[in-house]
């Protein structure tokens, strides 16, 4: 591991992953109650990468969480009695009742974007933080997740397309459970592994045993160093299995049993009670008396919520807009202001052009060196095709991969922050323009 | 000082507010070293550098998005969509994440996404559309489509101000055929305020943008038979200013819309609704309208002409509803 963690960390790791799977076992229970009016997705399974990554952040970074994301949001510092009662649709949640499951947020103190059920749209959101936080000189980074389905729109392509033209601090975790509702994987796309098409972005991409709490988390460290560093945006993919079906209504018959079975005996949770006990980092005392913490947390969360009344009626006519005293908006400035305004911030208009796209020096296009035409000019052969790989094997074991750092994103001149010299800065050296 | 157009008004908008407040920030294509396929952000890359004036890849999607990311962190950014027309990329991003932010999660987005619309330059189906409606039709959004260069420049500013998402229309056949003289220093104007731009006892001509100018040229044609027609320009299309209506049709008794937009789930719609709610016993005649077809906007210059409406079809509805 490249990011060792203490023995408490570790426990911190077990405490939220047991917490997540606990509270959503209870509203597994609330919602046969009927008293979670809406729909309620499972992340069981996928604990691990919730937590794992979200762990990998620190307290000013970004994150915004998708539907089976509830680990994350705990871990970013939101009570359990917050998606209890959102899923409840409660006054006392913290949308008011006004949304339910994991669709809130916190601009001040937890940095967490609400999502929205359209799938990707955060991407170029989170994109966008990452953008502004540079802007305002925080040095953050932003952390947001997609699934297999979901990288399949083209808010995702979008986003990741501008996220690498800016060179923006964000890393994005695909989380590839295989299923996009009842549709595999291998229907959706030909791509074995889904971080293969960060190749095409020219952005860095990982892949990681998504049941691994510890190589999610050491994984997604090292991505976020990266993008703090300024080395763009990174693409992790972590292979898991969506362990429920769609949401509570879906059986799920449509995936083999074989399959469920295969994962079972990869259950996150169990393979690290395991490895915490193989290592000797805990002892069944220790499980017990956080496994009990967890329960009288939940108790009292959870009747906090059951207990918390239905939002007036009235209130869903308000807060459509921010109105007058509603919300002071103001930036948290970590640098001068003197550096952003004229004349300091002024330029050059003009493009600072490397080579003139010709296609004699460009990497990539096969040329023999005696290619030339008839008429002498150089004729230009169509790229020689790699040769094509054995089919894909089925998914015998989930793969642990780093792939090597890839080649920094093509220059592409523009919004780059304070270290950008695409642009000459309007105040330096006039002497020696042409 | 000299009459400006309003794309200049435009343009000292957003130098203005730039200038006075560094979290305004400008993204879009082609909009810093180009400066804009309509020249509104000319000279904008040279004056605030290439943190502040962020030329993006085709994705309106991901610019959209960006931006309310960006103002998330209490930046205000002015996104231009090269065309109005290509806010239907961005569809979602704009009605789902950006109109409902506030509502749901109490996360203000004070952005404003500006651009050329409307038909009348042979843009054919894809440059010319007057998408207001859409927004209209979204809680959440402010809608603003002004008509003159003063208005243009006053309320942008106001809109770059405002805590909510503004959609800012400049309909550009507007752009550089208006001209009027801007007061000196600061002004805004504020969003929500219709504006009266002619006085009249016997009917009300409600428009806004481009058509206000057919519209006065009809009251014009109008008062020569002696029926003084009053007309309003809207300016924010969301929210209505439905005290500025009411009052006129309640002097005037008779009302006629006028829009460039389709007839169907047009805004004359609505403001007929609004009227036979606060003024139905103020009413001496049927509210009429004079839109667009129900069609897709044509290229040819005689199908544009025939598709969008002018001042004699404006003067010929006048005149039948001031017959009752």
């Amino acid at each position: 591991m490249n990011h060792p963690l203490t023995r408490e960390q570790q426990l911190d790791l077990y405490y939220y992953m047991q917490l997540n799977r606990q509270l959503e076992d209870r509203m597994v229970r609330l919602f046969r109650q009927n008293k979670i009016v809406g729909g309620l997705y499972s992340s069981l399974g996928q604990e691990a990468i919730s937590v794992g990554t979200a762990y990998a952040l620190e307290k000013r970074d970004w994150l915004a969480p998708m539907i089976r994301n509830i680990g994350a949001l705990l871990v970013k510092g939101f009570k359990p009695r917050d998606i209890f009662t959102q899923h409840m649709a409660k006054y006392t949640s913290p949308t008011l009742g006004k949304d339910g499951t994991s669709h809130f947020g916190d601009l001040k103190v937890r940095h967490t974007v609400s999502p929205i059920s359209m799938l990707g749209d955060l991407i170029p959101v989170m994109t966008g933080v990452a953008m502004a936080g540079r802007y305002l000189g925080q040095k953050i980074v932003t952390l947001t997740w997609i699934g297999d389905g979901g990288s399949s729109t083209g808010a995702f392509h979008e986003g990741l397309i501008l996220a690498a033209q800016q060179r923006a601090a964000l890393v994005l975790v695909l989380e590839n459970n295989q299923w996009a509702y009842s549709t595999p994987v291998a229907r959706q796309s030909p791509v074995r592994d889904l971080a293969e098409r960060a190749r095409g972005y020219g952005i860095q991409s990982r892949i990681v045993d998504g049941n691994d709490v510890l190589a999610v988390y050491d994984t997604t460290k090292g991505a976020v160093e990266e993008a703090r560093a300024g080395r763009g945006p990174v693409l992790i993919e972590v292979k898991t299995m969506r362990m429920k079906g769609h949401a509570q209504h879906d059986p799920a018959e449509y995936v083999p049993k074989e399959m469920f079975e295969y994962w079972k005996a990869r259950d996150p949770l169990t393979l690290f009670e395991k490895y915490l006990a193989e290592n000797k980092i805990w002892d069944g005392k220790t499980k017990s008396e956080i496994d009990a913490r967890i329960e009288r947390e939940l108790d009292v969360e959870q009747k906090f919520a059951e207990e918390s009344p239905l939002p007036p009626p009235e209130l869903a006519a308000q807060g459509v807009y921010c109105e007058e005293g509603c919300h002071t908006i103001t930036a948290d400035w970590q640098r001068s202001t003197k550096e952003l305004t004229p004349p300091h911030c002024s330029v050059e208009a003009a493009w600072q052009v490397e080579g003139y796209g010709d296609l004699d020096k460009a990497a990539g296009i096969a040329k023999p060196a005696s290619a030339t035409g008839g008429n002498g000019a150089k004729s230009l052969k169509p790229v020689a095709k790699p040769p094509v790989k054995a089919a894909a094997k089925p998914l015998a074991k989930a793969p642990v991969k780093t792939e090597a750092a890839e080649p920094a994103a093509p220059r592409v001149p523009f919004g780059r922050g304070p270290k950008d010299k695409a642009f000459r800065r309007a105040s330096q050296d006039k002497a020696g323009r042409r | 000082m000299a009459p400006v157009t309003m794309l200049e008004g435009i343009r000292q908008a957003i130098f203005e507010e730039m200038d006075r407040d560094p979290a305004v920030v400008a993204l879009g294509e082609d909009i810093g070293v180009y400066g804009g396929a309509f020249k509104v952000t000319e000279g904008l890359l040279a004056k605030f550098g290439p943190e502040r004036v962020i030329d993006a890849p085709i994705a309106e999607t991901a610019i959209v998005g960006a931006a309310c990311g960006m103002s998330y962190l209490g930046l205000r950014p002015v996104v231009e969509m090269q065309f109005i027309d290509f806010i239907a990329c961005c569809f979602n991003q704009v009605t789902n994440f950006v109109a409902k932010s506030h509502y749901r999660w109490g996360a203000p987005v004070p952005m404003v996404l500006r651009g050329p619309s409307g038909g009348g330059v042979h843009g054919g189906p894809f440059h010319s559309a007057n998408p207001e409606m859409y927004f209209v039709h979204t809680p959440g959004l402010k809608v603003v489509y002004p008509s003159t260069a003063h208005d243009a420049k006053g309320l942008l500013k106001s809109a770059i101000r405002d805590n909510n998402p503004v959609l800012f229309f400049e309909h550009k056949f507007l752009y550089r055929r208006i001209k009027e003289e801007l007061p000196e220093g600061e002004f805004t104007e504020p969003l929500g305020k219709a504006a009266v731009r002619r006085e009249g006892r016997d009917l009300t001509i409600i428009s806004y943008a481009a058509m206000m100018y057919p519209a006065l040229e009809a009251a014009e044609e109008l008062a020569k038979d002696g029926i003084e027609a009053e007309v309003i320009d809207l300016r924010t299309l969301l929210p209505l200013d439905r005290e500025t209506i009411i009052n006129s049709v309640k002097k005037t008794n008779k009302l006629l819309i006028v829009h460039e937009d389709t007839r169907t789930g047009g805004i004359a719609g609505e403001i007929a609704a609004l009227v036979c709610e606060g003024a139905f016993e103020d009413l001496d005649g049927p509210i009429a309208r004079v839109t667009a077809l129900d069609t897709p906007t044509p290229y040819s210059p005689p199908l544009e002409e025939y598709f969008l409406p002018n001042a004699s079809k404006i003067v010929a509805a006048a005149r039948e509803l001031a017959r009752y």
